[in-house]
């Protein structure tokens, strides 16, 4: 790491993450100004954009390569009125809590309250969603069955194609000129709105045309007044850079990565939607400008390196905005979650790992950031080296890069329907989820709680915690384990069909009040379609429901079956007295239920068998339903952090879980249920038919002699060849040994760098809550004895 | 069929056994040890029947005691059902299955139905042995099985006889045979600080290695987690107050052995 990188690194590692007014305040003055008036709402939108990338302030980092910030400065991260509104006591608590703190100053606290949220209030998408959605929607909600996504972020989860390097925005004008020039005014009735739609991603492509030729305009002054004549030298090929990217195509190495990050800092400062913005296959994009600079001797390895570590310093500058009300509380992360691809395959089908892709493993491991996060896709085409050098980071604890089968997720993507070339140029983003990059919106639209629908079935949909009927009224004195599991499935439909409805309304509020137009322009065919990326104007729309639970939940109905129906050791009722009570002095019992009862995660049939049947009635449950934007409903096994939410909002569980414990992530197995070692694991794990989901989450935890030899390395390797034989989606390690996470637990001051696997991304184990804390550490650590 | 349905008592049954031959294995440890191996780290494996046990649990801080059956009756059959279950990790790694004890040769018949077993699956095999058998058995196992790992703990018979319990004449002679036979062996030094890693053990063994052309050695460091399990069983532990080798110790006996141009590895 050269000395600029270590101190851009450091100084962005330093940086206070604040709460800045400047976004919130231009859009206000933007709308109040007049200057919106009588304008359509997507050229409304667009002007808004344009004006906020006019007015705001530039920043720059001393020595930085790569420039645009998103704030007023590092970490200064904007609110979207538009979208929520921040409560006093939001900022209250944003600004005191222990963990992942936003500082909010007077001035910009006053700025928000004062000029800001007066205008918004009435306005903001979430005060719609929850005026539209319905009773049962909000009792659902308040319970913990499941969560909205789109109610204070909005749509995103996207993921850049590799167009914009080869036409610019210029290009991308061009192709918006020519969809105008064709529209149809005297048979096609939506012509008008598509011409409108057009013309606003036409001005959101000049606001980033604009805001690039600032920065450039900016770098020469910074130029002329510097003294020192290597960075005098920097500084005026990077305002020539400004100059000439995103407007017209990338030719360098160096234009390619400025291309890439002004085109993020303008998709999350329009609206920072969920999970930010990804430059995807960036092995792939950039490979064809590295080879010819390397060539032509205009830069080196080394040279490479320093750019592409202060492209990584950008996104840690950037924290996913501050959240609201108890999503806020819940959701401790400054992560934002853009998941840079390496490897995979190419648009032919051929091995797609390049030295470039070496070259990007080399720095994710030296710059040891958390954001972005990193991942390889591994299909059997590509070489064993790869994946090696990949364990090789892995096993020093930092939780990157995860891992991907490229074989399933081409599966996955052509079985929804998609044309294979769109398959091979995909991958996943955010945690696991697969999409076709460039060309898809796969928006997720929620957890949803499948154990906590266990508990309601067993209590005939009344939920004690909130003291309601949430669920349906089905008598719960199951005589079967056949009754039994069938209620839960009438339960199960009841509230997928309410989280279906609601996510139909809340696509179409954002589809009339909050178009994108600059996404919009990115996501082929926006333009061609004239439809904007929140009303589906993509290729591809998919719209997810993530089950969470999958291993509690199985592990209760094993117990339930095990030992009420078919050992019949205790009675229905006598279970439910001991659940009811916690377990408070039902210790045997719960023993029993620990340890001799067949379990998700250890290759038994008995326990896997279940857990097929809860995957099968998930899907068909929710599989193909239609979205507003005219795309389909799909599911994914994966938690984030919701699986600590979701446990907190349930009871005592029959596998023995006591109430308010975190439930199991993803796909893995109930914290500690797993006995026998990680290929039981990865067998039971293999038995979800992976190919029908969108994405599933295994994580592995691994003390760190299992991978301290080339031989330990040699056999991780193979354990993950066979999980993706097997189709396995996904699968993670974590590195580590109880005793640092004990010390760091004792001495969080010490620990301010130890990054651990939390579930499909990665954060500060000092960051995160207890309760996490001691999740991750419960996890088995599968240790060599 | 008669065969599969035979029945032996094993003790474990390890998956993602990565130190226990090549790639990654499955390792059945069958009850039942000849030997006594005062530094032995599963006691439990040495007597041939079924035992209780008391085995204690702590949940939230309380601690329960639950009985344990250590040794489980397993048919053939269902033995292999264990062992194919992680077929595609030994495709994958070029792993299989690895026969240990206790001492797998004390059920002779059980260990021969189920490499009979795996080498119908194609399954390589590999068995983890003290050696002391006769040579009759040994005879008939031989074209079965795919390679051994094979402990040769001292090479003085009379501390073979203090320590372990037995005189070591046939064990050794038993190294030759199999290597004889053209069989790939691996000779496994428990590393036994103040025992088998004294100065003279140390010449013995590689004198006694040296006669075997490419040969390597496994040197297995001495570690204390079967003590808890002496107690358990309500046996008297030999080793209170031995430390396992330190690291550095390990290294300096593998430039030991290498002196002797004999390829040698820490663990296995």
């Amino acid at each position: 790491m050269t000395d600029r990188i270590n101190k851009l690194r450091r100084e962005s590692l330093d940086a206070i993450p604040t709460v800045s007014s400047e976004r919130g305040t231009l859009l206000t003055e933007f709308y109040t100004s007049g200057q919106a008036d009588g304008f359509s709402t997507p050229v409304q939108r667009a002007k808004a954009f344009y004006y906020i990338m006019d007015n705001k302030e530039l920043s720059f980092c001393d020595g930085e390569l790569i420039v645009g910030e998103r704030g007023p400065k590092a970490k200064a991260t904007p609110t979207y009125p538009e979208v929520c509104i921040h409560s006093k006591e939001d900022f209250d608590m944003l600004d005191s809590r222990p963990k992942c703190p936003f500082k909010v100053d007077d001035l910009n606290r006053e700025l928000h309250e004062q000029k800001v949220f007066p205008y918004w209030h009435g306005k903001s998408h979430r005060e719609k969603v929850m005026m539209h959605m319905t009773p049962e929607w909000q009792d659902c909600y308040k319970a913990g069955v499941f969560t909205e996504f789109q109610e204070q972020r909005a749509p995103g989860h996207t993921v850049l194609g590799g167009k914009i390097y080869k036409t610019g925005l210029i290009g991308l004008k061009a192709e918006i000129k020519e969809a105008m020039d064709t529209l149809d005014f005297y048979n096609d009735k939506d012509a008008f709105d598509k011409n409108e739609e057009l013309k606003g991603m036409d001005i959101a492509a000049d606001a980033i045309i604009n805001f690039a030729e600032r920065n450039a305009q900016a770098l020469k002054e910074m130029a002329d007044k510097e003294t020192d004549t290597k960075r005098k030298l920097e500084l005026q090929e990077m305002s020539a850079i400004c100059s000439r990217v995103p407007k017209y195509a990338p030719e360098s190495f160096w234009e390619a990565l400025q291309t890439y990050w002004f085109i993020h800092v303008g998709v999350i400062t329009e609206t920072n939607p969920w999970d930010a913005f990804n430059p995807g296959r960036l092995d792939q994009h950039l490979y064809p400008f590295y080879m010819a600079d390397i060539k032509s001797g205009h830069i080196t390895e080394e040279s490479a390196k320093e750019l592409l570590s202060s492209f990584w310093i950008k996104f840690n500058n950037h924290p996913a905005p501050p959240k609201v009300g108890v999503t806020a509380k819940e959701s401790n992360t400054y992560t934002d979650f853009a998941l840079i691809n390496l490897g995979g395959v190419k648009a032919d089908g051929t091995d797609a790992v390049n030295e470039l892709s070496y070259v990007l493993l080399d720095v994710i491991e030296e710059v040891r950031l958390l954001q972005p996060s990193s991942m390889v896709q591994i299909s059997k085409k590509n070489p064993d080296r790869f994946l090696k050098r990949a364990l090789h980071i892995l096993k020093t604890g930092f939780g990157q890069p995860s891992i991907f089968n490229t074989d399933t997720i081409i599966q996955q993507l052509l079985r929804q329907g998609k044309d294979i070339i769109d398959a091979r140029n995909g991958g996943a983003s955010g945690c696991v989820e697969t999409g076709a990059f460039g060309t898809e919106a796969y928006i997720l639209s929620g957890y949803f709680n499948l154990a906590k629908v266990l508990e309601l079935t067993l209590n005939s949909g009344y939920d004690k915690r909130t003291d309601k009927q949430v669920g349906l009224n089905i008598p719960s004195d199951f005589k079967s384990y056949e009754e039994l599991l069938a209620a839960y499935e009438k339960q199960l439909n009841y509230f997928i069909d309410i989280k279906v409805k609601g996510n139909v309304v809340i696509e179409k509020l954002y589809a009339d009040y909050i178009p994108v137009p600059f996404l919009s322009l990115l996501v082929e065919d926006c333009i061609k379609n004239g439809k904007d990326y929140n009303a589906g104007g993509a290729r591809y729309n998919t719209t997810y429901i993530q089950g969470v639970g999958l291993g509690s939940l199985t592990d209760s109905l094993s117990s339930l079956k095990y030992n009420v129906f078919d050992k019949q050791l205790i009675s229905l009722n006598d279970l439910k007295k001991a659940i009811d009570a916690d377990f408070e002095g039902y210790d045997e019992l719960r023993v029993m239920l620990l340890e001799d009862t067949p379990k998700y995660g250890n290759d038994d049939d008995y326990a896997d068998d279940l857990m097929s049947d809860i995957f099968e009635m998930f899907y068909s449950a929710v599989n193909e339903r239609p979205t507003y934007k005219g795309g389909m409903h799909r599911i994914n096994l994966l938690p984030t952090t919701s699986h600590v939410y979701f446990g907190s909002v349930i009871g005592a569980l029959p596998d023995g879980r006591k109430a308010k414990v975190p439930l199991s992530e993803g796909i893995s197995p109930v914290q500690g249920a797993d006995r026998k070692g990680p290929t039981a694991v990865i067998k039971s794990a293999a038995k979800i038919d992976h190919l029908r989901t969108g994405g599933t989450l295994l994580n592995q935890r691994f003390s760190k002699e299992f991978m301290y030899t080339d031989e330990g390395i040699d056999n991780v390797c193979k354990l993950v060849r066979s999980y993706f034989r097997m189709d396995g989606h996904h699968i993670q390690f974590n590195v580590m040994d109880e005793k640092i996470l004990r010390e760091a637990q004792k001495q969080p001051e010490n620990y301010s760098d130890l990054i651990v696997r939390v579930a499909g991304y990665s954060d500060y184990f000092v960051d995160i809550t207890d309760e996490l804390q001691e999740e991750i550490i419960r996890r088995t650590e599968h240790q060599q004895s | 069929m008669k065969d599969i349905n035979l029945k032996g008592i094993v003790f474990d049954i390890k998956h993602y056994a990565i130190h226990d031959g090549d790639g990654i294995r499955t390792t059945v440890f069958f009850k039942g040890c000849p030997l006594s191996c005062i530094w032995c780290h599963n006691p439990e494996s040495r007597k041939p029947s079924i035992q209780t046990i008391k085995k204690e649990l702590k949940l939230d801080g309380k601690s329960f005691c639950t009985d344990e059956t250590v040794g489980k009756e397993m048919t053939v059959s269902e033995v292999m059902d264990e062992i194919k279950k992680d077929l595609i990790f030994y495709e994958e790694s070029g792993g299989g299955a690895t026969f240990s004890g206790g001492e797998v040769f004390l059920q002779d018949k059980f260990l021969i139905s189920l490499l009979e077993e795996c080498q119908k699956s194609d399954i390589n095999t590999c068995i983890d042995t003290t050696g002391f058998v006769s040579e009759g058995t040994l005879r008939s196992v031989i074209p079965l099985a795919d390679s051994f790992l094979f402990d040769v703990k001292l090479i003085d018979d009379e501390a073979h006889v203090k320590y372990c319990g037995v005189s070591n004449k046939k064990i050794l002679d038993n190294f030759r045979f199999i290597y004889a036979n053209g069989k790939n062996i691996r000779l496994r030094l428990p590393v036994i600080p103040g025992i088998t890693d004294t100065a003279q053990n140390l010449k013995l063994t590689a004198q006694f290695a040296k006669q075997f052309d490419g040969v390597e050695i496994d040197l297995l460091p001495y570690h204390k987690i079967g003590k808890d399990k002496y107690r358990k069983l309500g046996m008297d532990y030999k080793m209170d107050g031995v430390e396992s080798p330190s690291n550095d110790r390990m290294e300096e006996l593998v430039r030991f052995f290498e002196g002797y141009e004999i390829t040698t590895t820490i663990g296995g």
